[in-house]
Parts: C-alpha cells; structure tokens; sequence
C-alpha cells in the first residue's frame, strides 16, 4: 500500500532547514549556556532521520552519500585527539583555552579549543543515532 | 603534569577509531593492534616504575584541581592490574589472529577489544566514582558487541542474560552513586574517603556499601555469578580468554578499592558479609566445576572459584592477605586466560566440547599436551608456578586474624581445581588417541605460541616472584593505609 504522505514530504523540506538551523545554534550556544554537541548533535541527527522517514533510505543516501559509522569514528577521533592536543602544550590532558578574535563578519568573536571538541561529540553523536535507526530499519 | 598516565586510557581509544577506518585492510588492523598494546604493556611498566621512585602519581583532567575535577590516580596497585592486563591482552589478540576469522576481523574485532582494554583500563585509573562508572560502561558496551560477535544462536541466547545482568547491575550503581553523593555530597573516592572517616560510617552509609557490594559482586562474578558460566563459554575462544582474565577483574579492582579506601570502618559488617559470600563462592564454584563435563563450563566455574579464592584476602583484609590477593589476580589473570586458550584450542582440534569425548590428545599434540599440565599445576598453586605465593599469603594472612573456616575453604577448594583439570587432564589428554594420524588436525602455530608464551609467563611470574614482590608490598601498603591514597590526591598540587 502506498501511503499519501505530501502534506509530510512538503513540511519536511521547510521543517529539515530550521531543524538544522536550530542545531547549529544549539551546538555553538553550549559550553556557556544551555546547548552543546551532544544536544546539538542529536537535534542535527533528527533532521536526518526525517528526511530519511519522508523519502526512502536510497534517495536520501544518494543525495548524501555518507558512511554514518564512518561519521560517528570521525567524531570520536576527533574529540579525543583535541584531548591529546593538551600533551604537546604541556598542560594536563583535556585543558582548555579560549580567546577573542575580531572576524569581519562576527565582529569581536569568542573562539575556544572546547568547540572542536564539541564538535566532535556532535558527530559522534549524528554518526551513531543514524546507524542505529538504519539498522533498526534495515532489520527485515 | 603526569599526562603519562592518561595514555593506557586515551591510546586505545584513538587506534581503535582509527581501525575503524581500515576495515578491509585486515593485516594492518592485526599489526597496528599488537603493536599499540605491547607498547601499552612498555608505558605500564614505566610508570609503574615511576609511582616506585615518585609515589603516587595523579592527573587531574583539564588542570581541574580535586574534589572538583575528575582526575586519574595511578598506584601500585592500579598500574599493576594496567600492566598485566595490556600483556594479556596482547597475548590473545596473537591467538586471534590464527582462530577468530576474517568475518569477525572486517566487523570491527580489533577496534572493539581495544575499546574494551580502554575501558578496563580507565576503570583501574580513575580516582572518581562517577568515572569509574563511565569507564565499566566503556568496557561493558564493548564487550556485550564481543560477546554477540558472530551471531550464533548460543551467542545470542547468552548474551541477552549478560546484557540484562549488567545494565541492571549498572542501574544500581548509579543508584548507589546517588545516594553516596546525596548523603556525602562528593564522588572524588580519596574525598569520599575523607569524609566518611570524618562522619564515622554510620548505618545509612554501610547500606550504601553494601549496595556497592552488590554492584561489583554482579560485575566480579562474587556469589551473584549465576550469569557468568553461560556468558563465558559461548564467545570465540580469544574473546573468551580476554572476558575470563580481565572483565571480572575489575570488579574485583572496584570492591578492593571501595572496601580498602573508603569503607573500612565497619569490618565487623561489610567484611564478614564478604567473607561469607566468598566462603559460598568457594563452595559453588567447586560443585560447578566437578559437575560439568563440558571443558568450557569447567574453565568458567574455575574463574568463579578464583573470584572467591581472592576475596578471601580482602574479607581477611592484613596487609599479608592483601598482598597475596594482588599476587593472586596478577598470576590469576595471565592462568585463566591460558586455561581458555587451551580449552578452545582443544575444542577446534577435535570438534567436541564433553571431556569424555575428547581422549590421548598429547600422543597427537606433545607440546599442547604439556601446556595442560602446567596450567592444571599453576592454578592449583603447586610451586614454582605463580598460583603459590599469592595462596600461601591469603593463607598467611588468614591465619593471622584467625578466619579459620575462609582458611579451610580456600585450600579445600585449591584441592578441587587441581581435581577438575586433572580430570581433563586424565580423560582428555592422556590415554588412547581418538584421532587418527590421517585425520589430525595441525596445531597452527598461532594458537600454541600465545598459549606457551602464557605458560613461560606464568612459570616466570612464580620464579621471578621476588622480583615483583616490591611492587606487590608497596601497592599492598597503599591499600591497608588509605591515608597514603588521601593525602596523594588531596594533598596539595605537584
């Protein structure tokens, strides 16, 4: 039976961009306030995992084509490498610093080492929530 | 600046993602594994010598000062457990690489078992109790996709209860952990300790502890082992290997810790209660292994067996009985991971897993055949194999606080162990062959070097007793006076 499913494939293309968004916004607000990667991560993950419930697996995968498992190592090696970082600068494993920086855009901005490693965690995050509804879903 | 001591945790994590990346290139994924865990094994004995020149050395994580950081405490204690697990770890990765398949190879199997010595690992380093936490869950996740690995319907059966057990018994942790935090408002173990000294261990604290006590007999197999068996004889043999000389050794590591460090005070409850669960350790454990025939169930109960054997010392808990604890778990993980080894080979040469099946594999297979032996003798703790020493001190040290009845169990039930492998001994390999030269099965040299190169480790490790016994006493010491610990963590910054 195929179901009618317009009204979802219609909202999603809106809905998938502030989704994003809104995970963007939660992953750089975090370390001072509420936010961070692991939240960030799962809201960019539910993005994915509506676009993957509104289309099917194959037209999604074509358009992004990524090994989430892959993804989810990238994350990880990530975050543990900006934890290794601290051993060449001499200062105990998982330290952190921050600076301000003037951007042309952004004007006087706050860079911290904190967000690679946030960054990290987010993608670690997206990689395993989406293998685990793939292979939820792949299970026949 | 010790950032040394971050390394057994850290480096396994970043080789085993990036394995993770070289999935089809198997021979690389074999190397680059054995490679990062000998070289583990050189960092472990670095710094082990390290803490003997400097003492305790800690870590605090992001230069967060304790009790408000999350740190790494690294004694002689832990980093002994650290040692011999990256040795045994590298040990059966070598017997891996001939027996678990390229199946398991391109599944992840390597990155998976150096998450899991991470895991371990972590868990014999962390000063906090929190940490400690993660660190069990690190190398439980690990080990329930080892445990599935494969797919098998036996896998599959077992490793649902396995599964289960643990995230229960991890549920009640954090359980623990918050009721310790609400009522002592730290999770720092060397703050902890401090605190509960200065607000005498009243009752609602000792149930905390034996709320802990629960939580690490579940993950250390002490009395509540009801799981282990099954669990611990359906994976592949390396696999197998690595559970039985590692996963229950860090419950152990957590029950000594937490009843040495933090809940001393009331021995007359805590202890006995160990005391009593280990006595019936013994005993069960000793039913279980005459009662099977199945060589892998035999192997099992004996881990069981040397859980309650080695939780005599802490129920005794004198610096003797301590100190031969820690003899004990050190010879015991690099035995039992030999005894799996060698019950597994025996399984892939002759297809039959009842001991009564399987005969005269030592005119067949001569060098195998003596393995067994040595094994049957080291767990039975015939000098000079490495089981003696650590049972003559818990029996020493018994004596001295006069745990008559601990005493009397745990040398009747050394009796038995020496009984259940005998009787493979005698029934599987001596006597008439039942394979026929035409249908021998080669050794592969792969899986006899790991088994002989534990065997040399075990004869090496009673031998060269004396030489580790500097080692064994400090980290002895440090266990029996927790002030020591204390004063190295919160003690000011180095």
């Amino acid at each position: 039976m195929k179901i009618n499913d317009v009204i979802l494939r219609t909202v999603t293309r809106i809905v998938v961009f502030i989704i994003l968004t809104f995970g963007v916004y939660l992953f750089l607000s975090g370390h001072n306030t509420p936010g961070g990667g692991f939240i960030g991560g799962l809201v960019l993950a539910s993005a994915i995992v509506l676009l993957y419930l509104s289309n099917d697996i194959e037209t999604v995968q074509r358009s992004l084509p990524l090994d989430f498992k892959l993804v989810a190592a990238f994350g990880v090696l990530l975050a543990t490498v900006t934890g290794f970082g601290s051993l060449i600068f001499g200062v105990p494993f998982m330290s952190q610093t921050f600076a301000y920086f003037d951007l042309p855009v952004f004007g006087k901005t706050e860079l911290t080492t904190v967000t690679i490693f946030e960054a990290g965690v987010a993608l670690a995050v997206v990689g395993v929530v989406v293998t685990i509804i793939l292979s939820i879903s792949e299970d026949e | 600046m010790n950032n040394i001591i971050v390394l057994p945790l850290i480096i396994p994590i970043i080789v085993g993602v990036i394995l993770v990346f070289l999935r089809p290139y198997v021979k690389t994924q074999r190397v680059i594994s054995l490679v990062t865990m000998i070289s583990l094994a050189g960092i472990s004995l670095y710094i082990l010598n390290k803490v003997q020149a400097e003492g305790i050395i800690r870590l605090d994580f992001g230069g967060w000062v304790p009790p408000f950081g999350i740190l790494f405490v690294a004694d002689s204690f832990a980093m002994l457990f650290v040692l011999t697990a990256s040795i045994v770890t590298a040990i059966c990765l070598i017997y891996a690489f001939s027996s678990i398949g390229e199946s398991h190879e391109k599944m992840f199997f390597y990155p998976f078992v150096l998450f899991l010595v991470a895991g371990v690992n972590g868990s014999f380093l962390t000063g906090d109790l929190f940490n400690l936490f993660v660190c069990f869950e690190v190398m439980l996740l690990a080990s329930y996709v080892l445990i599935t690995l494969g797919g098998k319907k036996a896998q599959l059966r077992e490793s649902i209860k396995y599964v289960i057990i643990n995230v229960l018994s991890s549920w009640f942790f954090l359980v623990a952990l918050a009721y310790l935090y609400g009522t002592i408002g730290t999770l720092n173990m060397a703050h902890v300790s401090e605190r509960v000294a200065e607000a005498g261990q009243g009752p609602l604290l000792t149930t905390i502890s034996i709320l802990f006590l629960i939580v690490f007999s579940l993950k250390a197999g002490l009395l509540l082992f009801f799981w282990l068996p099954g669990s611990y004889s359906v994976p592949p043999t390396a696999v197998a290997a690595l559970f039985g000389a590692l996963l229950t050794k860090v419950g152990i590591y957590a029950l000594f810790r937490t009843f040495t460090l933090i809940f001393y005070h009331e021995p007359s409850i805590t202890h006995t209660l160990i005391g009593i669960m280990a006595g019936v350790t013994l005993v069960v454990g000793c039913i279980g292994a005459i009662a099977y025939k199945d060589v892998r169930l035999i192997a099992s109960y004996n881990v069981v067996i040397a859980v309650g054997f080695i939780l005599v010392g802490l129920a005794v808990a004198t610096q003797t009985s301590l100190e031969g604890s820690i003899y004990y778990v050190i010879h015991d993980m690099i035995a039992k991971a030999m005894l799996f080894l060698i019950v597994g080979t025996m399984i892939v040469l002759t297809g039959k897993t009842k001991i009564d099946e399987i005969s005269g594999l030592i005119r067949n297979y001569p060098l195998f055949g003596w393995m067994v032996f040595v094994v049957t003798c080291s767990l039975a703790g015939i000098p000079p194999l490495s089981g003696f020493v650590g049972k003559v001190l818990v029996g020493q040290g018994a004596i001295e606080s006069g745990s008559y009845v601990l005493l009397a169990l745990a040398f009747l039930s050394s009796i038995v162990v020496l009984y259940s492998l005998l009787r493979i001994f005698l029934n599987s390999i001596f006597g008439e062959t039942i394979i026929s030269t035409e249908d021998e099965v080669p050794l592969k040299k792969g899986m006899i070097i790991p088994i002989v190169l534990l065997g040399v480790g075990t004869a090496s490790l009673g031998l060269g007793a004396e030489f580790i016994s500097e080692y064994v006493s400090d980290a002895a010491y440090v266990l029996s006076k927790p002030s020591v610990y204390i004063e190295a963590v919160l003690g000011g910054n180095k």
